[in-house]
């Protein structure tokens, strides 16, 4: 008799087979990878002044929708979906196999890291076409992008699974993770400039790693010299890193431990 | 050395004390059905089994392993089983054949997908999306999907509601071709007739305890209870309840010439069996 096969062959499989569920749900698809182009275009359209020399609204409205991106189709994805897969049986369907839980987990990072690359690339290009976004031309900018998508992702799919024993069911899920979203969205300066926000408001946003997640990306898409103009004084780019390990490893930690395959 | 092994199991929730010291002993390559009222502790019991619940006592050996061990060796033990839990209800966004093939790499050495495609009847929806499948055919899905990994031993949870009477035929021949492969099979159903075509022993249990364990042709002193002879005579239906239905047959026959009009002789059916020892557990 052969081996059975390892996880991380398994959560590659699922990877694929949860794109391919995720795609064949077209409405879902389009509004999910357009929702942020939508928001651009609305917040572009009524907020028309610069910033910052050098700085328009649109540009720093860029940073909070991609960090925002990251938690949307991370975080409140999962958290909704989840409940979802729980009460169709489907989990405990999966609990009754061989595919061990990490090939679960694998495969649902896999998810958020496609669609938040697809979310990512239209955001960009609407932006750079439409809205006369600047592209950062540094090499180490990309870098820091990078790696802010990818620790986003990962953290961000990993708290989406701790949160998805929450909702009591699949119905109410949304309920439950739309408003922590939005709010955390509104706190974390997303939709406002940050720094004008009331400072408790600032406090309570950088417990949480959506505050990170749009600060780092500001390092990418506004220029150095606005860092002057953040609350620290700087990007803060090195706490940013250190912040998001963090929750990726409580998030992990907390996900293994109340992973739930069925309601009961 | 059997494939299920349990001794004294136990399990309450909260105040209700849902299995009270069941004993069971599957061999390997019978159909075992679990016979028993909702609530009488038969998914509990399953469930255990199956490791998707824990116990609060008792011994319990599936396959040699304890259900209730987590891990690696947990993977290794689930590899050699098939579970056929009642259907879920998805959005179905994947074809059958993509679903099957997909959970056929989870095993180490599974069944072709085609020929079990072939086997539970749905050659003609492989490449149909789950979402567009009838309530039956999405049930002949999760048995596909419970013997694709080849297992050792099945569990059937009510496996053919919602099944048309030809689709009940089918599926009971695909079980006897499985019986006869080797597997052995857990079957818990509603559906008397369903035990009593399939199963080699039934169980009955109510309120957490096993009453008896015997074959469905011996349950409950089915065969050796008294037969009901019916036949007509002068026009009128004549019925005596007998312990020797031979003798009174061949009496009638000698009072008729030729055929005894409407002769029939019936024993009471399992139901009937059931029914009254789910009723004489109540009192």
């Amino acid at each position: 008799m052969s081996k059975i096969p390892g996880a991380l062959n398994l959560g590659l499989r699922r990877g694929v087979l949860e794109i391919k569920q995720f795609t064949r749900q077209r409405e879902s698809v389009v509004f999910t990878l357009l929702f942020p182009l939508i928001l651009l275009a609305i917040f572009g359209s009524v907020f028309k002044d610069t910033i910052a020399p050098g700085v328009t609204f649109s540009q720093y409205f860029v940073a909070g929708m991609v960090a925002s991106g990251l938690v949307n189709s991370g975080f409140q994805q999962l958290a909704i979906t989840i409940p979802m897969e729980r009460d169709y049986g489907s989990l405990k369907r999966l609990r009754g196999t061989p595919m061990p839980v990490a090939s679960y987990f694998i495969g649902k990072a896999l998810l958020v890291f496609v669609s938040m690359i697809l979310q990512v690339i239209l955001l960009l290009a609407g932006g750079y076409f439409f809205f006369g976004l600047n592209m950062p031309t540094d090499i180490s900018k990309w870098f820091t992008f990078t790696w802010l998508i990818i620790l986003g992702t990962a953290s961000s799919t990993v708290l989406g699974i701790a949160f998805s024993t929450v909702p009591k069911s699949g119905r109410g899920a949304s309920a439950v993770v739309s408003p922590v979203v939005i709010v955390l969205q509104f706190f974390s300066g997303v939709f406002f400039i940050f720094t004008q926000l009331p400072s408790w408001m600032q406090q309570v946003a950088a417990i949480f790693p959506l505050k990170w997640l749009t600060q780092g990306m500001r390092s990418v898409f506004l220029p150095d010299s606005f860092a002057a103009s953040e609350v620290a004084k700087s990007w803060e780019t090195g706490r940013t890193f250190l912040i998001l390990i963090i929750w990726l490893v409580v998030g992990f930690i907390i996900s293994l431990r109340t992973f739930k395959w069925s309601r009961d | 050395m059997n494939v299920i092994e349990v001794r004294g199991l136990r399990k309450s929730y909260a105040s209700l004390e849902a299995v009270r010291g069941i004993n069971l002993s599957i061999t390997k390559g019978e159909i075992f059905s679990l016979l028993g009222p909702n609530g009488a502790g038969k998914t509990t019991t399953v469930e255990i089994l199956e490791g998707f619940r824990t116990r609060d006592a008792g011994e319990v050996k599936v396959l040699g392993f304890d259900p209730a061990t987590q891990g690696r060796a947990s993977r290794e033990w689930r590899n050699r089983i098939g579970i056929v839990l009642q259907s879920t209800s998805d959005a179905g966004d994947l074809t059958v054949s993509e679903t099957i093939s997909h959970f056929s790499g989870y095993y180490s050495n599974p069944r072709n997908p085609e020929e079990v495609i072939a086997a539970v009847g749905l050659e003609d929806k492989s490449k149909d999306l789950i979402r567009n499948l009838s309530g039956g055919q999405r049930r002949r899905l999760d048995v596909a999907l419970g013997i694709i990994g080849n297992p050792e031993l099945l569990f059937l949870d009510e496996p053919t509601t919602g099944f048309d009477p030809e689709a009940r035929r089918a599926f009971w021949s695909l079980i006897d071709g499985l019986r006869n492969d080797g597997t052995t099979i857990v079957l818990t159903t509603h559906y008397l007739d369903e035990a009593e075509a399939l199963a080699d022993r039934v169980a009955v249990i109510n309120h957490g305890q096993i009453i008896e364990v015997s074959t469905p042709t011996q349950l409950g002193g089915r065969s050796t209870s008294k037969a009901l002879v019916q036949w007509r005579d002068n026009g009128e239906l004549k019925s005596q309840e007998t312990e020797n239905p031979t003798a009174l047959v061949s009496t009638l026959t000698t009072q008729f010439s030729g055929e005894i009009p409407e002769l029939s002789v019936t024993r009471p059916s399992l139901e009937d069996i059931y029914l009254k020892m789910i009723g004489r557990a109540d009192e």
